[in-house]
């Protein structure tokens, strides 16, 4: 990627260029992690070996390395993965929040600035490792391992695609829970260690805010484990349709209050606007970054802009049916799989497919994140708890017993559920339209057009 | 100084004495207030000014009458227009000067534009201040567009220099009349925009909803002025009260604190009574323009051009963004003041945080510094 030298004063070819990394960079990554997510486990490398290379692995002295060599790859894939997803959201938002203000925003570096988030890149990793003389040395320098820990981790469990996913645990949502808090440990810790005024106010405020809401974000992901009765990622979407209409945020009314919860309480979570009171700049300065500089720096904002991803991502496994594409039933994908060893090229066409539909879902509910940064002011810290556990908590636990009710009255009477569905969806697009007519109101009635072309 | 202030503060180690400023985000220059916090909820917030003085004043005694004009733009340079006027008007009641009518015109419309300008920007940072950055972007576009008249009318984009004594110093450029109603036009569909996009946002609304509420009194007894006086349902602007210039002309509304979110005089107050006075200074504006001759005419009254007034004082006052703006000035005869006082809004509203910071949040207290509207270099001069 350094490599790649932009021509200046040719918008075409910097136009190419932007294009084709732009397309390739995805595939690549995309297609390493859907290969090596297939056939990084035992049993299928010991096929690839066997068929494709004629060996027979058992007589192999060190098989447990090749396995292990696979598992490496795999996990280094995945990484890169995630910083490059929290890198291009980065870019997402910058163009739209410049949209939404009346600015040019990142047009520089590529087309489109697309290889902003290079040039930032390279310039933090460049400046000094600022460590303050009074600060905690070994804990301020541990701080960002723990964030990025809890941040790496959850891509073991996210079903990227029906077969692509690392690690399809059977506690799947429950470790991510779990290792999300990991997160918080590394923002306090910053916020601690950095011996400065601000930073301890941040600290202490995300501490409050995060464990919080992890509250309500744990009893909202209750609902979709009642209907699906498991914890399994790939379990909870399979219990989910392809079609809207199936998808657990239609067809149950609790589950939608439950999506609303989950997605407030995962804002709050990921520190985004109206919850980012933890480095509320106008307020703490930097809250508990004030203290960072260079690539720890960098580190906490990879961390923060990759969650706003992964969020948007486990709203979508858990309440829009993930990666299930509409007309692919379950058997098609056995069906397409073919008797041999390895895969046949019809199942791989369905699992780019599946990835497809997973990824265009999880950016829709990524830009529905970007929008409200922009649109929304801060709320203060006692508001901030209010919300929480005078609303959230409360309403939480009332869609947990409503989803117990509801699931006793779909065990009677089963069309609830598609009837629920299809009224609720109707409801989501009439909803939809109406803000697109608004939208178009407002921005006419300030004497503009609806403009769609300049990008 | 800061030995003084610290000595105030209780040495009670249950409490953190945090340094807000001076190179703070949201100081709005360089203002530094000693906050004395339990957790979030602050005790006590002193302020400390004087980062920013320049002893303008006391230049004011250095240069001539005319040669101070320039500097009277530093005092507030958000809104230089109404230090400029202020000052002419002082000067011109020593000389005993009568302005021509079209120089009181356009002194009119100046500010008024300045005044938009200005309270883009006090209600643009408060927004940032709370927490929402596109409404401030959208504050800033609009502003330019003043800026770009104003630099039409006089060359300068934030330190004027435009009124002088006895006048002004330009009429009218070509087309600009019809510019600036086109950009009327189009700014009246902007304040309903903005209130829709952040004013009564339920956020917003209750992050400013009863927050350091000023009381009448209070208000009154600390001397503020200008929309923080309104703010707290006190009905008095000078332009109405006490008219001066071309201001008897014009028909005009002045926007009062009425507890819009819940309590009269809270930080809502403050804010929504900027949003309304933007559009009664567009109607002053249109009002202006639209009767205003296209001929030239006089612009400037008869001034010596070494100005050397008669030994006496006066005080004039003029109705500035920052509220009441005055100026007093000492002759004794020669061609340079003996003592040229300017007194500011920003200074007064300073002195009232201290009383009415006890119990507010961190967070609050953001909120209450820009719903004041201080600009630093207006506090210290």
């Amino acid at each position: 990627m350094a490599t790649v030298t932009l021509p200046k004063g040719n918008p075409r070819t910097k136009l190419l260029v932007t294009l084709v990394v732009a397309l390739a960079l995805p595939v690549i990554l995309f297609g390493a992690v859907l290969v090596l997510a297939t056939i990084a486990k035992p049993e299928p490398v010991a096929v690839f070996v066997r068929e494709v290379l004629h060996h027979d692995p058992a007589t192999w002295p060190f098989t447990g390395l090749v396995y292990g060599v696979a598992a490496g790859l795999l996990t280094f894939m995945i990484l890169n993965f995630g910083a490059v997803v929290a890198a291009v959201t980065i870019w997402w938002e910058m163009r739209v929040s410049s949209r939404m203000q009346s600015r040019i925003g990142y047009n520089r570096v590529g087309a489109g600035g697309f290889f902003q988030w290079i040039a930032d890149a390279v310039k933090l990793l460049l400046k000094e490792d600022l460590i303050p003389a009074d600060a905690d040395q070994l804990l301020f320098r541990a701080a960002p391992y723990f964030v990025f820990a809890g941040f790496g981790l959850i891509f073991v469990a996210l079903p990227f695609g029906e077969s692509v996913i690392a690690a399809d645990l059977n506690v799947g949502i429950f470790y991510v829970t779990a290792v999300t808090a990991l997160v918080v440990v590394g923002i306090l810790l910053a916020g601690w260690s950095s011996n400065s005024k601000w930073a301890l106010f941040g600290g202490m405020r995300s501490a409050a805010q995060v464990i919080s809401y992890e509250i309500p974000a744990g009893l909202a992901v209750m609902v979709p484990i009642l209907m699906a009765g498991t914890l399994s990622m790939q379990g909870i979407i399979r219990a989910q349709g392809a079609w809207p209409w199936q998808w657990f945020v239609f067809t149950n009314p609790a589950a939608l209050v439950a999506f609303v919860i989950f997605f407030i309480a995962q804002l709050a979570e990921s520190n985004r606007p109206p919850f980012d009171l933890p480095e509320a700049e106008s307020e703490l300065v930097a809250g508990y970054l004030a203290e960072y500089t260079a690539f720890r720096y960098a580190i906490f904002f990879l961390v923060e802009f990759g969650n706003v991803w992964i969020m948007s991502a486990i709203a979508v496994t858990l309440f829009f049916g993930g990666w299930q594409v509409p007309g692919v039933a379950a058997e098609a994908y056995e069906a397409a799989r073919g008797a041999g060893a390895l895969p046949a090229p019809a199942w791989w066409g369905l699992q780019v497919a599946s990835m497809a539909v997973f990824f265009v879902k999880t950016f829709l509910v990524m830009n529905l994140v970007i929008w409200i940064r922009w649109t929304f002011p801060r709320i203060r810290v006692d508001q901030m708890m209010n919300l929480c556990w005078k609303y959230l908590v409360p309403g939480a636990f009332a869609t947990f017993v409503a989803t117990l009710l509801w699931q006793i009255l779909v065990a009677r009477v089963p069309v609830a559920s598609t009837v629920s569905g299809v009224v609720l969806f109707v409801g989501a697009l009439v909803a939809l339209v109406q803000m697109l007519r608004l939208a178009k109101q407002n921005v006419e009635a300030g004497g503009d057009q609806v403009d769609l072309s300049n990008w | 100084m800061e030995k003084l202030i610290l000595r105030r503060v209780d040495r009670n180690y249950e409490e953190m004495v945090l340094n807000f400023g001076p190179q703070h985000p949201s100081t709005h220059g360089v203002i530094n207030f000693i906050v004395e916090t339990d957790g979030e909820v602050m005790k006590r917030a002193i302020p400390d000014v004087g980062y920013l003085h320049r002893s303008i004043e006391k230049i004011g005694e250095a240069t001539g009458y005319p040669g101070f004009m320039p500097f009277t733009d530093r005092i507030d340079y958000v809104a230089a227009m109404f230090a400029n006027e202020g000052y002419a008007i002082a000067v011109e009641k020593l000389l005993k000067v009568e302005v021509p009518p079209r120089a009181q015109w356009l002194r009119a419309i100046s500010c008024e534009l300045v005044r938009i300008a200005s309270h883009l920007i006090a209600v643009g940072t408060m927004t940032m201040d709370i927490g929402a950055f596109t409404p401030m972007v959208h504050g800033l576009r609009e502003r330019e567009e003043i800026n770009d008249f104003i630099e039409a009318l006089c060359g300068a984009r934030l330190t004027y220099n435009y009124h002088r004594i006895g006048g002004v110093a330009f009429d009218l450029p070509e087309g600009w009349r019809d510019k600036v109603l086109a950009f009327l036009d189009r700014f009246d569909k902007f304040l309903p925009e903005f209130d829709r996009l952040i004013t009564f946002n339920e956020i917003y609304k209750k992050r400013l909803a009863k927050v350091a509420v000023v009381s009448r009194e209070q208000a009154i007894s600390y001397g503020l002025v200008g929309p923080n006086l309104r703010g707290s349902g006190v009905d008095w602007d000078l332009r109405r009260d006490m008219p001066y210039g071309a201001y008897p002309n014009f028909e005009f509304e002045v926007p009062v604190g009425k507890g819009w979110a819940g309590a009269v005089g809270d930080c809502f107050d403050r804010y929504y009574v900027r949003c309304l006075e933007m559009k009664e200074s567009s109607r002053i504006v249109r009002q202006a323009l639209e009767t205003i001759g296209q001929t030239p005419e006089e612009i400037m009254a008869k001034v010596p051009r070494n100005v050397k007034p008669d030994a006496g004082e006066v005080l004039s006052r003029v109705e500035s963004a920052r509220g009441e703006m005055a100026y007093y000035v000492v002759s004794d005869g020669t061609n340079k003041a003996y003592r040229v006082r300017a007194r500011t809004g920003s200074f007064t509203a300073m002195s009232i945080i201290e009383d009415i910071s006890g119990g507010l949040m961190v967070a609050d207290l953001v909120a209450l510094i820009s719903s004041l509207d201080v600009v630093a270099p207006e506090i210290d001069r």
